[in-house]
């Protein structure tokens, strides 16, 4: 099986195969970024997997520079720190040049469009473009207009696959039953996303993924951002916390947007910390072995309690280095690499 | 004691209002009625003799073959044989002759944005859909709130249209909602209803006042029924299919609580206001329950209101971008049966051309907006006739007759009587041809039908009895704009 993907615009037109495949290649680069500590760890514990989870291949490691030589340009004309770095770092890490373009000083503020703008970059012999925009669709409406691969690092409150694949990516390495492994699916697990919905494109990317792997996904928040509509997208929607935290074995935090909430979508951040902020009793409806993940940036003591986020059960930085593995995998991909660490059938 | 029915008023109402002056000189521009201008300075009479046609005359409820005769403009129930021998005969060949259609929601973005359309293109494009009357929005640059910008579009609809364009004047001044247009003054200037168009009244006190004002002057408030709170920044019906594109939904209740206001206004007021593009399955029971109560409301849907919904807007592609935006399933069905049962009384397009350059944007940051004009009737009649099973005559009324009625807009209109103006329309209602834009009459390429294949075609259009468009070519000589 090869990525036939030159584009990477949504997690909901990917099949699972396909997720599988940024999954195994992503691994492959994750144990490549940690080698060191991780790998002594791992040689001393065997990279032998049990034949339950997907074996990852003791000679996978990728090329140290396969894109170098290739010049990819980080288009964001919408704030973001964390996506933007990991793709630089990511991209930096395989060997490409990196250029950033950001809202503020792109032309798009003198009234070029985004098609100007785009098919300069181009004509510059740019060999793929990363793009945040607030608007949705705006990657997909790039692919259409431009022949080299697009990647979507958020649109508006549609989708940010590399969210939504990093974030299934640190389930599945949690469910595995060996360290270094992924496990094969996610299929009857029990994941809650709480919090801001409505404007999420990363809770958007997630259900999709998640769905295609299987798991058993609860939303749940205030009604005014976490819409019944979204029902039709295969998860179940709840405003009762206790309900839905009962046994969940990840429940992934959702940023409160305040910037996006001039509408009065709940009274105050007070009374939201009170209904459904995270707290050491509301973490212990969770299963035991729960993990609690947050995409960042985290608003400390509004949707989680600051111990929480850094407390045992937190995997919020192990998403941020599965984050550059991730877009990794991704550029690797599109831009016409193989898939690493070949799924077994 | 509320008075459910009230009487039409009479016109003039006020007889004392200087401002009043209902013998205004012509309402619509073009060719003032009965005969046309051409007809005036001729000598020869303009003789036109249609045989072998299916003829379909709503008013008259006859659907049969038979022959159109038209003398100096206007229909006759016979040529003399001195006149068969003069005139100009048309063998229709079967196809179907019907009163020149009309339609009472259109955007000729002129004056001020030419570069979108013009009065002459535009009405190239009424013509080549076999419209003989438009009724033009009043949302130009500037708008048409002021006597002198209403004579700048007559002005051009006698010098550049090809077919009759009558202009709608503002409600309020800059259609900002605030303070009430100088509606006396506008009717003088021959608008035939008022409008704020895509800048919904918001002020419940406002609307009210300019009920009252209007009703004066019997002018019809046309009300584009959108609650901006309910939708500030939406760009597309708000349910499942935004839920999953991320896009800002523009909830059903936005459209169907000013329809509301507006039933409840004109109860109160006994202003006639007629919704626009109606959306909504529950805007469609409102009406129905007012109209069954009596109260002077209308209202009308679009052709792509009744044949698309939401779901086709899977790839942001911006042709299916339009305000109010494409619905659900369930409510184009609504919309289907309010237009079968007679509550909503007519189909109009909401031309709205835009630029190529403006709709390849962005999904959240292209402007509103289709054409309409050269697909009205094959969607229409796919939808109702085809796919609904309505009778021909019956869709015909909805193009005709009816939103004629609605504004009143000259003796005659929509229909084929003796002595009404002779507006035409032939066309072929099962023959396949594919639009495309590029080489239709609109200025303007945005519209979700380009490069398909449509059942439904016109031959030939008819105003005033000159053959305006036939067989794919504008053959009026008026209007040289363009």
């Amino acid at each position: 099986m090869s990525w036939m993907r030159r584009h990477l615009l949504t997690l909901e037109e990917l099949s699972l195969d396909e997720i599988d495949q940024i999954h195994a290649t992503a691994a492959a680069f994750k144990r490549s970024l940690t080698q060191g500590a991780e790998r002594a760890a791992g040689s001393t514990g065997g990279e032998a997997t049990s034949s339950s989870s997907q074996p990852l291949a003791e000679p996978a490691d990728p090329a140290p520079a396969p894109l170098r030589g290739k010049r990819i340009v980080n288009l964001f004309l919408e704030p973001s720190t964390r996506t933007r770095m990991a793709f630089d770092m990511a991209a930096k890490r395989l060997g490409a040049d990196v250029i950033s373009l950001e809202g503020s000083a792109s032309s798009t503020t003198k009234g070029e469009t985004l098609r100007d703008t785009a098919e300069n970059i181009q004509a510059m012999q740019a060999d793929a473009i990363v793009i945040r925009h607030a608007a949705a669709g705006s990657p997909l409406y790039l692919s259409q207009i431009l022949h080299i691969p697009i990647i979507n690092a958020g649109d508006g409150a549609h989708e940010h696959p590399t969210q939504g694949l990093l974030d299934t990516f640190t389930m599945r390495e949690h469910f595995a039953p060996e360290a270094g492994s992924l496990c094969p699916t996610l299929k009857g697990r029990r994941v809650v996303i709480l919090g801001d919905i409505l404007f999420s494109r990363v809770a958007r990317s997630n259900i999709h993924a998640l769905r295609k792997l299987g798991a058993d996904v609860t939303i749940v928040g205030p009604a005014t951002l976490v819409p019944h509509h979204f029902s039709a997208l295969g998860v179940r929607v709840s405003h009762d916390l206790r309900h839905a935290l009962a046994d969940a074995e990840v429940v992934m935090l959702l940023r409160i947007q305040h910037e996006r909430q001039s509408l009065s979508m709940f009274p105050s951040l007070g009374e939201y910390t009170g209904l459904f902020g995270l707290n050491k009793t509301r973490a212990s409806w969770l299963h035991p072995d729960a993990i609690i993940m947050h995409p960042g940036p985290i608003n400390r003591g509004v949707e989680i309690d600051s111990d929480l986020a850094d407390g045992p059960h937190s995997v919020i930085l192990n998403q941020v280095t599965n984050g550059i593995a991730i877009r990794m995998a991704v550029l690797h991909l599109c831009l016409g690499g193989q898939v690493l660490n070949e799924p077994a059938a | 004691m509320p008075t459910p029915r009230r009487p039409r008023p009479k016109k003039p109402e006020l007889q004392t209002q200087v401002l009043v002056n209902t013998t205004t000189p012509s309402r619509s521009a073009l060719p003032p009625h009965p005969a046309s201008p051409a007809s005036s300075t001729s000598p020869a009479p303009s003789l036109l003799w249609i045989a072998n046609a299916r003829i379909i005359d709503p008013a008259a409820q006859r659907d049969a073959a038979g022959e159109i005769f038209v003398k100096d403009g206007c229909f006759v129930d016979s040529l003399s044989a001195a006149d068969k021998a003069a005139a100009r005969k048309i063998d229709a060949g079967g196809l179907v002759a019907c009163p020149g259609l009309i339609d009472i929601q259109v955007h000729l973005r002129e004056p001020g944005q030419l570069h979108k359309e013009t009065i002459g293109t535009g009405s190239r494009a009424a013509a080549a859909g076999g419209f003989t009357s438009v009724v033009c929005m009043a949302n130009t640059t500037p708008p048409g709130d002021n006597p002198a910008t209403i004579q700048l579009i007559h002005d051009a609809i006698k010098r550049d249209s090809v077919i009759r364009v009558y202009p709608t004047g503002c409600i309020t001044v800059g259609m900002k909602g605030e303070t009430l247009a100088p509606i006396g003054s506008l009717a003088r200037a021959g608008v035939v209803a008022i409008t704020d168009d895509g800048d919904c009244v918001q002020s419940n006190e406002i609307m009210r006042r300019a009920c009252e004002y209007a009703k004066m002057f019997d002018l019809p408030l046309l009300d584009h029924c959108q609650d901006h709170a309910l939708t500030a920044g939406a760009v597309m019906n708000e349910g499942e299919v935004s839920t999953r594109l991320g896009l800002r939904g523009w909830p059903n209740a936005a459209e169907d609580i000013i329809v509301a206001r507006n039933i409840i206004l004109s109860l109160y007021t006994g202003a006639h206001v007629h919704m626009q593009h109606l959306t909504s399955a529950y805007s469609v029971e409102l009406l129905r329950a007012a109209k069954a109560r009596g109260i002077r409301v209308t209202g009308e849907a679009t052709p792509h209101h009744i044949a698309l919904t939401d779901e086709a807007l899977g790839g942001y592609n911006t042709n299916f971008k339009m305000n109010p935006p494409l619905r659900t399933e369930a409510d184009r069905q609504a919309l289907i049966a309010g237009l079968k049962d007679g509550t909503i009384d007519a189909i109009a397009t909401d031309h709205a051309p835009h630029a190529n350059y403006e709709k390849d944007r962005e999904f959240d940051h292209a402007p509103f907006g289709i054409l309409g004009l050269e697909t009205s009737l094959p969607i229409t009649l796919s939808v109702l006739h085809r796919e609904a099973g309505m009778p021909l005559l019956e869709v015909i009324d909805l193009m005709t007759r009816r939103p004629a009625g609605v504004l009143k807009l000259h003796d005659g209109a929509g229909t084929l009587a003796a002595g009404a103006p002779a507006d035409i329309c032939l066309f072929a209602p099962d023959e396949k041809w594919r639009y495309e834009t590029a080489r239709g009459f609109s200025k303007s390429q945005n519209s979700p039908w380009d490069g398909q294949e449509l059942t439904g075609r016109v031959h030939t259009t008819i105003c005033a009895g000159k053959v305006v468009y036939d067989q794919g070519r504008i053959t009026a000589d008026a209007g040289r704009s363009e």
